[in-house]
């Protein structure tokens, strides 16, 4: 919501600058974003009055102009505008001045010939015709700038002397004399060759020598539109040029005040439960109650002088009751459309709306006034003299102001009339009912709608206008009548037309005023303050509650509060929120700390950290395609998943099920980025249809991901063990597992604790990695963490150290190729003899001197007695009981 | 004789300095003092002495001897010392060479940051709750009293999952306030971190995804001085002694008085500047006494117990925290991003 501090002073005074009242409603409520000085960018700017203008000596479409700017003597500017004649006024860009978009001014010289400043059109000063419409330009085509478009086929001939024939009634005229009569009004002597003419014409751009066409039919000088001509047929004469001031001014004013850009706007968040803010008025309010200054509120009063029945000429029906509480309608005649005076287009502009025309101009300003939308019908589209407040037909269609069809369904309220809808209720007019420039019955609506209504059908049709925003968080039913006067009474003001006497109030629901308790203690035991009962009272009626005893009643537009803790609220936001104190917790102690699932949780990541993996966090949505790129079978029940009905898009429309697309996409990225040796992790959430109350059954997965030259599948093997010693997880087997299509047949491992598995790990496939556009050994693992929770072993016990010396022996035995470490390792346990302690691989051999197909595989054993020193002969025997096991289970034998 | 021990004397010491190496200095003692030695040559002699000559030329030959025996000494000494100088010469390296590289993984910066608002607020007797992600829009909207209606509730702000919109992502954390009360015995506090989901286009401040911290206080005459004082320690403890705070008036529907609060902005100091787009203040969270009705819903007597909630987003101070200017970058995962934490 902008808002206009000039227009604010109308209500309340509140003399500090922009950073201290910026601070004061910030902290009372009204948060402020930002203040827009309006003429911030424009400075040197100044009011001048064109003294003579001579053509510029090297150029035909520039001049040398005289220009009074009130220094002692005139400055000479040079410009290539045409629309200026002696005696205008005009803002003038002095030597050293800036402009918006941070344009600078200096003095310089245009062709040779010294300029002192710039003439500002409008764009310049950043306004538009809407700004000013009575400095609209329509040019004069002048024959001297002819350019044909087909340079063999010219339409004018390049020596077209005055008296030649144009085209039917126009000839070529010259120009002899221009007199300005009036603002943009000129009388014009013409030499037509064979005699001379007066005309008189708004053209502004009309100098004595110019070449123009003249219509003697109708007296009048021809513009492009008159000849049918392009734009660039005649590049010089453009509908744009010197913005000539029909202001109240003087020579070296600054230019600022004169035109309106001496406005500070301030911009400020307005939360949703405050829609009564999004006014004028709303915001004195709280304007007033932080400076405690008064507030001069007026009542609107209107003549209604005009002649005629309204309740004959209208009449107003709402079956729709339930979405629409009030409707509130007033009638004007003999409207007189025109543009709406300066004080008023300054404001809208200030607001931030455009000005268009009085009748639309005064809707729109009692709506930032009022914060009350209002809308303006033609009445003679009006037919039969009804206005219906019903539900839209299913497929009823509408054509709104903006040009667009709309097809409606039930759920849209729209105003219409005996036969068709003349609008969409609370969002937008419909075309067939617009103002135009010839209206001369119009109709102010000034209603109250349903909030969840308007908002629904805005969003359903993509079209939040500024009255849907403010209808859509709850209006007062109370405000309409106040608003549809106020319109009236401008009406009068700026003679726009003739008011009828009498309103259509159709109250279908008239909300009671909400009474509460005034109970200061509640309300300094929820602050933890000592406001006294006074001072509660003081602000509350500051914001225009009535307080009589103990009873509050709250004003109609403040329908967010509703209990003891809103009046708080509204005391302590006037109290200051920083003057509460501040205070620590007392009560009962509680004890704070980690759950189980979060202690593992941080010693997993700190294992993961320990051997080098980087912590990464990942999106929970993916595309359905990743199940693809993973390489899972289409009917893999793992694919069914939790879908998003109203994704950002397809890549973000499912929640995963497996973390692995995940690892991969971040993988590849870095990979892509060329970095090396990544090693990553991540504790992320899969989430698994079935969970209670149709939720998902959330589970965490640790995914590990890595590649690089100090990868393989033993190095991520490493580290998994490593997390499952420090987890002192028992009975840790790795099975090959050659069926999971994601992973490297050969190169995959399910993890097992005892009879759980914990997860899996391995080689990615490389058909999977070629689906990420990588031709790289990329090794992943994904372990659960509800599995990894049940795997974790108790707490360890002391485990008194040897007493007595080990006894190493090296043996290496040759077996079958496909016997595995692992079942020889296993077999090895199973045939020592209670001394072994300690089993490890260390070299595996294959070449000459074993025999093709077999390998030798040799480990180190250590063997230890705990209450003596082994005898050699002792440690002998377990090795061959050992050996003797190796041979029998697997054929391996000693090499 | 006398000649003879003063000769042994001379060449014996000055043959002994020259020694260059232990090796050298033993074949020297053998030579002078050894069973065959020049010395023991000498005193071979001895016999031939008479009885008057010997005890002084036996005292001269002991004399000698002990010299010897010094010299050997000190000298083995000296080349102990100069062989230990000459080893350690030659084992001098080149510090600068850099050490053997030892890669620790990193924690992500945000966390860092998130590890560092849970301790504090551990440290204050506070519970670590975690919860589900894809959650009812009864307990994300409705027990937060956001009626039907609300505009967060919409298609276009919030996801769901089904058409009657029952089912749906958290937008935010605050539904674990009413799975807290609805659960855990009174006196209530705990803090509730994690992701939440809301429709935002990817773009520097913004993601689908993102993180909060939800913080939460359920007791008997629990006021909103202590919710000041509370989170005026948590910030301290951020941001460092001294930080100064400003609570501002703002509206949540869960919460009534509803605050949010800024801290004072660390690089202009409060005068303004672009960090703090001028203002001199940066918004830090939102906060407020728990509405009575969202604690009534729950079935705790407002008259006997009141609360305070807040809610932090967390990639917003891990952003502060470490300058990073850009959201995109938390969840590229670049390593050269990551590895700077």
């Amino acid at each position: 919501m902008n808002l206009s501090r000039k227009w604010l002073r109308e209500f309340v005074t509140a003399e500090a600058n922009d950073k201290d009242f910026a601070e004061a409603m910030t902290l009372s409520g009204s948060k402020v974003e930002l203040t827009h000085d309006l003429g911030e960018e424009i400075s040197n700017v100044v009011v001048g009055r064109l003294l003579s203008m001579e053509r510029h000596p090297d150029s035909d479409h520039m001049w040398v102009c005289q220009v009074d700017v009130a220094q002692d003597e005139p400055i000479q500017i040079v410009t290539g505008a045409w629309n200026i004649h002696p005696g205008d006024l005009m803002p003038v860009a002095l030597h050293k001045s800036t402009l918006p978009g941070g344009v600078k001014i200096t003095k310089g010289k245009l062709r040779g010939v010294v300029s002192n400043g710039m003439f500002c059109g409008l764009s310049e000063l950043g306004l538009d015709t809407r700004d000013f419409p009575y400095a609209e330009i329509v040019p004069a085509a002048i024959l001297g700038d002819y350019k044909p478009l087909d340079k063999d086929k010219p339409s004018i001939s390049a020596d077209i002397q005055p008296g030649d024939k144009v085209y039917g009634p126009v000839v070529c005229a010259k120009v002899t004399a221009v007199t300005a009569t009036g603002y943009s009004t000129y009388e014009v002597a013409l030499d037509t060759g064979d005699g001379s003419a007066a005309v008189s014409t708004t053209c502004p751009n009309l100098h004595a020598g110019d070449l123009v066409a003249y219509n003697t039919k109708t007296n009048a000088i021809c513009t492009l539109s008159d000849l049918h001509a392009e734009q660039k047929e005649f590049p010089h004469c453009i509908p744009d040029g010197i913005f000539i001031l029909h202001e109240d001014c003087q020579p070296g004013d600054d230019i600022k005040p004169v035109i309106g850009l001496d406005d500070h706007v301030v911009e400020f968040e307005i939360t949703p439960n405050r829609p009564d803010c999004l006014s004028v008025i709303g915001l004195a309010r709280e304007v007033a109650a932080t400076y405690d200054a008064p507030l001069s509120l007026h009542q609107p009063v209107v003549s209604a002088e005009g002649e005629g029945s309204l309740v004959e000429l209208l009449d107003v029906e709402t079956p729709a009751a339930d979405l629409c509480p009030r409707y509130t309608a007033r009638m004007v005649r003999n409207v007189k459309i025109g543009p709406s005076p300066k004080w008023m287009r300054e404001r809208l502009r200030a607001m931030g709306v455009r000005p268009i025309n009085n009748i639309v101009d005064i809707t729109n300003y009692v709506m930032l006034e009022y914060g009350q939308p209002m809308h303006a019908f033609d009445y003679r589209y009006v037919k039969g003299g009804k206005i219906i407040v019903r539900r839209a037909e299913e497929g009823e269609k509408l054509t709104t102001l903006d040009g667009k069809e709309h097809t409606l369904s039930a759920n849209h309220l729209v105003i219409a009339d005996e036969h068709r809808a003349v609008g969409l209720a609370g969002i937008m007019g419909g075309e067939n009912s617009e103002i135009v420039s010839d209206t001369a019955d119009v109709v102010f609506e000034s209603a109250c709608f349903d909030g969840t209504c308007i908002r629904k059908g805005a969003l359903a049709l993509g079209m939040r206008t500024e009255a849907s925003a403010k209808f859509e968080k709850g209006l007062d039913p109370m405000n309409t009548l106040p608003a549809v006067d106020r319109a009236c009474e401008l009406v009068e003001l700026l003679g726009a037309g003739q008011v009828l006497p009498g309103v259509i109030d159709i109250l279908n629901y008239v909300p009671q005023p909400r009474v509460l308790k005034l109970e200061p203690n509640r309300i300094n035991g929820l602050l933890g303050t000592d406001i006294a009962a006074d001072e509660m009272v003081r602000i509350l009626k500051k914001l225009d509650f009535t307080v009589e005893g103990d009873q509050v009643t709250v004003p109609s537009w403040r329908g967010d509060v509703i209990g003891m803790a809103d009046l708080a609220e509204e005391v302590a936001r006037f109290h200051g929120y920083n003057n509460i104190p501040t205070t620590l917790m007392r009560g009962q102690t509680t004890l704070g700390g980690y759950s189980e699932e979060e202690k593992l949780e941080r010693q997993l990541d700190s294992m993961c950290r320990a051997m080098g993996h980087d912590e990464i966090i990942t999106y929970s949505f993916i595309s359905p395609t990743a199940y693809d790129k993973i390489r899972w079978p289409q009917d893999y029940f793992a694919r069914k998943s939790f879908k998003i009905l109203n994704p950002l898009g397809e890549d973000t429309s499912i929640m995963r099920t497996t973390t692995l697309p995940s690892m991969l996409e971040i993988l590849t990225r870095n990979y892509n980025y060329r970095n090396q040796n990544v090693k990553l992790y991540e504790v992320g959430r899969i989430y698994l249809p079935g969970g209670e109350d149709g939720l998902a059954n959330e589970s965490k997965v640790l995914t590990l991901g890595a590649y690089g030259s100090d990868m393989d599948f033993y190095a991520m093997k490493g580290v998994i063990e490593a997390i499952l010693k420090d987890l002192r997880a028992a009975d840790v087997r790795f099975e090959p597992c050659t069926d999971n299509p994601s992973y490297h047949p050969g190169r995959c491992a399910a993890v097992w604790a005892g009879s759980d598995c914990i997860g899996v790990f391995g080689q990615v496939h490389p058909l999977v990695a070629q689906n990420y556009g990588v031709d790289a050994e990329f090794y992943c693992a994904e372990l659960s963490l509800d599995e990894l929770a049940l795997a974790k072993g108790p707490d360890p016990e002391y485990v008194p150290l040897p007493k007595f010396p080990a006894v190493t022996r090296d043996i290496a035995v040759v077996c079958e190729e496909k016997v595995t470490v692992g079942q020889l390792e296993e077999s090895i346990r199973k045939g020592a003899k209670g001394l072994l302690k300690d089993v490890s691989l260390f070299d595996i051999y294959r070449g000459k001197g074993v025999a093709e197909g077999k390998k030798s595989v040799a480990f180190n054993l250590v063997l230890r007695a705990d209450d003596r020193s082994l005898t050699a002969e002792e440690a002998d025997q377990d090795v061959k009981s050992i050996l003797e096991t190796l041979e029998k289970e697997l054929g391996a034998v000693l090499r | 004789m006398k000649e003879q021990l003063a000769n042994i004397r001379a060449t014996a010491l000055a043959a002994f300095d020259a020694a260059n190496d232990s090796a050298a200095l033993d074949a020297l003692r053998v030579q002078y003092l050894g069973k065959k030695g020049e010395l023991t040559a000498v005193l071979k002699q001895m016999g031939k002495l008479t009885a008057e000559e010997r005890p002084a030329m036996g005292q001269l030959a002991n004399e000698v001897r002990s010299a010897l025996e010094e010299a050997l000494e000190r000298r083995g000494s000296e080349l102990k010392t100069k062989a230990l100088e000459d080893r350690l010469a030659a084992e001098a390296l080149d510090v600068t060479i850099p050490g053997t590289p030892y890669r620790e993984g990193h924690r992500h910066p945000m966390y860092i940051a998130l590890d560092e608002i849970k301790e504090i607020f551990i440290g204050m007797g506070f519970t670590v709750l975690d919860g589900p992600e894809v959650e009812l829009a009864e307990l994300n909207f409705d027990r937060l009293n956001a009626e039907e209606g609300h505009p967060s509730r919409d298609w276009s702000d919030t996801f769901y999952f089904d058409e009657d919109s029952r089912v749906m992502l958290r937008s935010q954390t605050s539904p674990m306030q009413v799975r807290a009360m609805d659960t855990m015995e009174l006196p209530i506090r705990i803090i509730a971190p994690g992701r939440v989901y809301r429709k935002d286009e990817v773009d520097a401040t913004h993601s689908p995804m993102f993180h909060q911290v939800e913080g939460m206080v359920i007791d008997k005459g629990v006021t909103m001085a202590d919710l000041k004082g509370t989170l005026n320690t948590v910030v301290e403890k951020l941001y460092g002694k001294g930080t100064k705070t400003r609570f501002r008036p703002h509206h949540f529907p869960f919460t009534e008085p509803s605050c949010e609060m800024d801290v004072q902005c660390h690089k202009c100091g409060g005068v303004g500047c672009p960090t703090c787009k001028g203002e001199g203040w940066i918004e830090l969270l939102g906060a407020g006494m728990i509405h009575p009705r969202v604690l009534e819903m729950a079935g705790i007597d407002t008259n006997v117990y009141s609360g305070w909630a807040f809610g932090i987003g967390l990639e917003r101070t891990a952003m502060r925290r470490f300058k990073i200017a850009d959201l995109r970058l938390i969840f590229e995962n670049d390593v050269r991003f990551l590895e700077q934490f």
